[in-house]
């Protein structure tokens, strides 16, 4: 793959046409990762101050309002902007709680497997042997296998709650974690420094905080991003077979699923909050992306 | 051939290192999901009898004599009656198997069918409004939730073109649309990495060399390319596979198809632990014996992972 850089390089500087579009690419990738950034800010904004911005109660329902479609008209000032569902509550008001919900889940399910991965990384690489073949086999183990239906499964048993489904997605992803950081630490280890530091009675928590942690911090934050993009997505699958957060507690999988019996007479149900997962998914992937190419392009590959 | 061997070992371990985590998972959360036995009993059962169906579940053992017990009975497919079927769970599951082989085989075929050319076209046409199109959709492709897709294209396709069923399985209209949505995340990998595999070798020093001597540019790519970026293409495409699985639960809720995802799905909701155990079990030994056949191929392919 390195032998491609300089060929490439030389191609694009050989033509004058290549450059052009390149800059115009670039100039492209700033408006793209500025409309990202408003995105990201506004979802974040919504949850935060989802009781000050949500138009409506997101609970209460309305039998007269019901599966009313999207207008900008209301006679008190407050329209449904994108209409009712099928019990007459607020498609933006449930949309932007809904917010809340991803959000959460989301980065808690990052802390909770970042957690879990650098910590077992961490062992893995510092005690070498046999810990560390046990950690990275079940690690192994784990990325053979649709991890999804294992969560059905747990899920099943246990019942749906905010913490069952914090840890099992967290669960879900802390192997990628536990990988770089082993890496490093094995890279570490091999240094006269860290014997030095061994020999002078240093902890091993400081080697942690003060060599292993800024090695890896950027690669951290683009594995961090990538799966928080993952685990939103999974809360909103699991939310939408029902096997996540329950109703009435407003989220995007949840919405999307009751919607599906209404698809053919009000399309907005579930449209409406299935494009705004659609995109905070693809824009937070891509942000993970080019975080990734900007930080630390060793990491690139499928 | 002298390291295949090893391997082909560590390969074996570790398949039957997820096949034993699977089960004890299975195991544990069947522990944790308390006593079986008042589901299977009337209301006003007396206590001798509860005691004597404990007794008859071997519910009365030590631990680990039951997990010695259920790992015995899991690997002769032994799960249990489904409480909702009123027959074998493993009879039950297998019964709706074909349905979700043949979902899945067919978004597979059609992941590969699309995306191989596409891919291709991409790399050799780089940088044109049709690469930039198709690399854009793959993208979408690759981070859009599976059961969206499914929705959208019922809306657009089934609702308002009117041109195929919402759910259901009656022949092949049936198909399409589920084997597009299950299928959606497959074709956007599997065309980027062509993509990315061919643009690699058109760089290569052979390929200029070919060109130099004066091979039209269909020759240099037909004769030249595509054998050469065919390795990484083949095991990206069978990883692939077996992700396919996963997908299977969300696009069968999606589309009512009567396949083994559904039927989790469906089971949790009857409370039939049976059925959704086997279906756990039965959906890993069928990812890890894909996954390891995909290894052992890739190991004959590509000598040089044989060491990694």
């Amino acid at each position: 793959m390195a032998s491609s850089i300089p060929a490439s390089a030389r191609a694009e500087l050989a033509s004058p046409a290549a450059t052009a579009t390149s800059v115009g690419r670039s100039r492209r990738t700033r408006v793209l990762a500025l409309a990202g950034g408003a995105f990201v800010l506004l979802l974040v904004v919504a949850a935060l101050a989802a009781p000050a911005i949500a138009p409506h109660d997101p609970i209460r329902q309305s039998l007269r309002a019901r599966l009313a479609a999207p207008t900008l008209s209301a006679a008190d000032g407050k329209a449904h902007v994108l209409g009712t569902d099928h019990l007459g509550r607020d498609v933006l008001s449930r949309m932007v709680y809904g917010a809340r919900v991803s959000l959460l889940v989301g980065f808690a399910a990052v802390v909770v497997g970042g957690l879990i991965g650098a910590t077992l990384g961490i062992v893995a690489g510092f005690r070498g042997g046999w810990t560390d073949s046990t950690i990275m086999t079940i690690a192994d183990a784990q990325l053979a296998f649709p991890f999804i239906l294992l969560a059905i499964g747990i899920i099943a048993v246990l019942g749906p709650s905010f913490p069952t489904l914090i840890v099992v997605i967290g669960l879900s992803g802390w192997v990628n974690y536990a990988r770089i950081l082993r890496s490093q630490v094995l890279v570490l280890r091999s240094r006269e420094f860290v014997d030095a530091i061994r020999a002078l009675g240093g902890s091993v928590t400081r080697m942690v905080s003060r060599h292993i942690l800024p090695n890896v911090l950027s690669s951290l934050v683009v594995i961090a991003t990538l799966e928080l993009a993952r685990a939103i997505v999974l809360e909103a699958t699991l939310s939408f077979l029902g096997l996540g957060i329950q109703p009435p507690t407003p989220s995007w999988g949840g919405m999307v699923h009751e919607g599906r019996e209404y698809l053919d007479t009000a399309w907005w149900i579930s449209t409406a909050p299935g494009i705004v997962l659609m995109v905070t998914s693809i824009v937070v992937s891509r942000t993970g992306d080019w975080l990734r190419d900007l930080l630390d392009p060793t990491l690139r590959g499928e | 051939m002298r390291s295949l061997l090893p391997f082909l070992a560590s390969r074996l371990v570790r398949a039957a290192v997820a096949l034993w985590l699977v089960s004890t998972v299975v195991f544990v959360v069947m522990r944790l999901s308390g006593d079986p036995v008042p589901l299977l009993l009337p209301p006003d059962a007396p206590r001798s009898e509860i005691f004597r169906v404990r007794a008859e579940l071997g519910l009365d053992r030590p631990l680990p004599v039951q997990y010695a017990v259920f790992l015995g009975n899991a690997l002769r497919g032994d799960f249990g009656r489904s409480i909702h079927f009123r027959q074998p769970a493993f009879r039950v599951v297998v019964g709706y198997l074909p349905a979700t082989l043949e979902l899945g085989l067919t978004a597979f075929a059609l992941a590969i069918v699309v995306a191989l050319p596409i891919g291709v076209i991409s790399a050799v046409r780089r940088n044109s409004a049709v690469d930039q199109t198709a690399m854009g959709l793959a993208l979408v492709g690759q981070s859009a939730p599976t059961f969206f897709i499914g929705i959208l294209l019922i809306l657009i396709v089934s609702l308002n073109l009117g041109l195929l069923p919402t759910s259901g399985r009656e022949g092949w209209r049936h198909l399409v649309l589920p084997a597009l949505t299950l299928g959606a995340f497959a074709m956007a990998s599997i065309a980027r990495l062509t993509r990315s595999s061919v643009l690699e070798v058109l760089r290569a020093d052979y390929v200029r060399t070919a060109r130099a001597k004066g091979l039209s540019e269909g020759l240099v790519v037909a004769k030249h390319t595509l054998k050469n970026a065919a390795v990484p293409i083949v095991t990206i495409t069978g990883l692939q596979f077996g992700t396919l699985l996963g997908g299977a639960v969300v696009t069968e809720t999606v589309f009512a198809w009567p396949g083994i995802g559904r039927l989790a799905i469906q089971s949790i909701y009857n409370r039939d632990y049976p059925v959704v155990q086997c279906t756990v079990f039965l959906s890993a030994v069928l990812f890890i014996v894909i996954n390891f056949c995909i290894d052992l191929l890739y190991g004959v392919l590509d000598p040089r992972v044989r060491s990694g």
